[in-house]
This record gives structure tokens, C-alpha cells and sequence, in this order.
């Protein structure tokens, strides 16, 4: 299943693919060297610029990352309705400029986290990115889906929260 | 949206609806796939379909299960709505790339901007 990509698109174009019932693959080329590519997704005060729906007045309130194996990062977000939540993991293995590892919880949300594997690869001076998210469950991808995590934190972050509640 | 969430978290109810997935069935077949008492896929029963995930197949002698197709039409549109968080999050991340690589050449400002 392949999400189509839009037209308005300013950059090069995300594709998101499913793979299997737990495995979403998200791509998109950057027209800049790897190693560039590599620091901005990784660089804490950078991730601040762009890590954050800010279309949905979410802001980055706190961004933390100790980017080498074993050390860890936090992302704190405060959704439009003053809400903080918060994006956390450990680097597994950290290769600048080409690879990244990553577990990844949103902690709202209790469980086993989301392994990322980031890979940049350098071609005709850009940089082709490939984020892949293995989800530890079909129904947590589905959760994540089904929230869009944009919804999540758009307007029902308090439903969620209160679904969390009910269901634990 | 968030009570069709609510409905497939619970990991017995999304069993419910892969099963359903594969054609329509009674509670019996339902019990019998699942190894579940008959009371407790009853009630699953029930939350999925007031969360409009499952309905009751009318003219059946038997009354069948099946998933509502809006519901897997929603499902698909999760898919695409994600893939928006991501495509505006990259397109902010494709602005941070290229100021720092402007950064990287301040003798050259022919070129862009």
C-alpha cells in the first residue's frame, strides 16, 4: 500500500509505504550532502526547527539528544491546546553520515517501543533519506495510524489521554 | 475516528476484525477461532459494532458478523494522513538542510536566494 504523494509539495515529494502489518517505510531526497542531511536529523537544536507539526500549533518546548550508542533522546512537546507530551529513546548505532538506529517510545503511550532505522544515502550531490519504523505490534501501528499522531496532536490528545485511562 | 481506535485496541477485538476480514461469521466460528468464552466475544461483539467497526449481516438465517467497509475505507485513510504529518515535518527539515548549507558557502551567494 503506498500513500500518494501531493502535488503542492515544495521540497521533493514523501512517500510512505506499509510493509507487512508492522513496518512503515517513509522516504523523500534532499538536495544537500549527507553529512548535512545527517546533522540536521540528529543535531538536538536543530530537531527543534523541524521536528514539530507546527501546522497543528504543535511547538518543541525541550529537545534533548545525546546522539552516540547508548545515549539517549527526549523531544517535549506542547500541543495547541498547552498539552506536553513527550517523544523519548536510546541510539542503538550512530554512523554519521550514513545511518542512524534508534528505539523510540511516545510516552503517553506505554509499551515496547518503535525501532528507526534511518539510512542517508549520498547520490548526484543529494541525499536520498529512508526512515523505516518497525512497530512492536500490528495493533500499536494500527494505534498510530488510526491517531495519525497529527490528530493526536491536533485536538483529541485529551480524548487519547482519556482513552489510555479506560483501557489501562 | 477515536472510537474506532478505542474499538481495535483492545488486542481480542482487532482478531475479531482480521478474522471478519476473511469472510463473514457467527459468534460459534468466532469462539471456536479464538478459544474465547461465548459471553466475552459477545460483548466485543457489541463494542465494535457501536463503534460502527462491525455490523450484522441482515438477511442472514444465521446472524453473521462483518466488518463495515467505511470503517476499512477509514483505515486506509489513516495511512495517508500520517504520511501528511510526515510530508510537512520533511518539508521543514528540507528548509534546516538548506539554510545550513547556505551557511556552508558565504563567498557564493550567486546562486540561491
Amino acid at each position: 500500500m503506498i500513500a500518494e504523494p501531493e502535488s503542492r509539495t515544495r521540497g521533493h515529494q514523501t512517500t510512505m509505504e506499509q510493509r507487512g502489518d508492522r513496518e512503515l517505510i517513509i522516504t523523500r531526497r534532499f538536495d544537500a550532502p549527507a553529512r548535512i542531511v545527517f546533522e540536521a536529523w540528529t543535531r538536538a537544536d536543530l530537531v527543534a526547527q523541524w521536528w514539530a507539526p507546527q501546522s497543528r500549533g504543535v511547538s518543541i518546548t525541550s529537545c534533548e539528544a545525546e546522539v552516540r550508542p547508548g545515549g539517549r533522546y527526549r523531544y517535549v512537546l506542547r500541543t495547541g491546546k498547552g498539552e506536553t507530551v513527550a517523544f523519548s529513546g536510546a541510539y542503538l548505532e550512530v554512523e554519521p553520515p550514513t545511518r542512524v538506529v534508534y528505539t523510540q517510545i511516545f510516552e503517553p503511550v506505554p509499551g515496547p517501543p518503535v525501532l528507526v532505522t534511518v539510512t542517508f544515502e549520498e547520490r548526484d550531490g543529494g541525499t536520498d533519506l529512508t526512515a523505516l519504523e518497525v512497530y512492536p505490534s500490528k495493533e500499536v501501528l494500527e494505534m498510530v495510524l488510526a491517531t495519525g499522531m497529527e490528530t493526536g496532536m491536533r485536538e483529541t490528545m485529551d480524548q487519547l489521554a482519556a482513552l489510555l485511562g479506560r483501557l489501562g | 475516528m477515536i472510537a474506532t481506535f478505542a474499538a481495535l485496541a483492545e488486542s481480542n477485538r482487532f482478531r475479531i476484525v482480521e478474522l471478519l476480514r476473511g469472510g463473514n461469521r457467527s459468534v460459534n466460528e468466532l469462539v471456536n477461532r479464538l478459544h474465547l468464552p461465548q459471553p466475552q466475544v459477545s460483548k466485543h461483539l457489541r463494542v465494535l459494532r457501536e463503534a460502527g467497526v462491525v455490523e450484522v449481516e441482515p438477511r442472514a438465517q444465521q446472524r453473521l458478523y462483518r466488518v463495515r467497509p467505511e470503517a476499512l475505507r477509514e483505515c486506509h485513510a489513516w495511512l495517508e494522513r500520517y504520511r501528511g504529518l510526515w510530508d510537512r515535518r520533511l518539508d521543514a527539515l528540507d528548509r534546516v538542510v538548506h539554510d545550513l548549507k547556505e551557511k556552508e558557502k558565504p563567498h557564493d551567494r550567486r546562486t540561491r536566494k
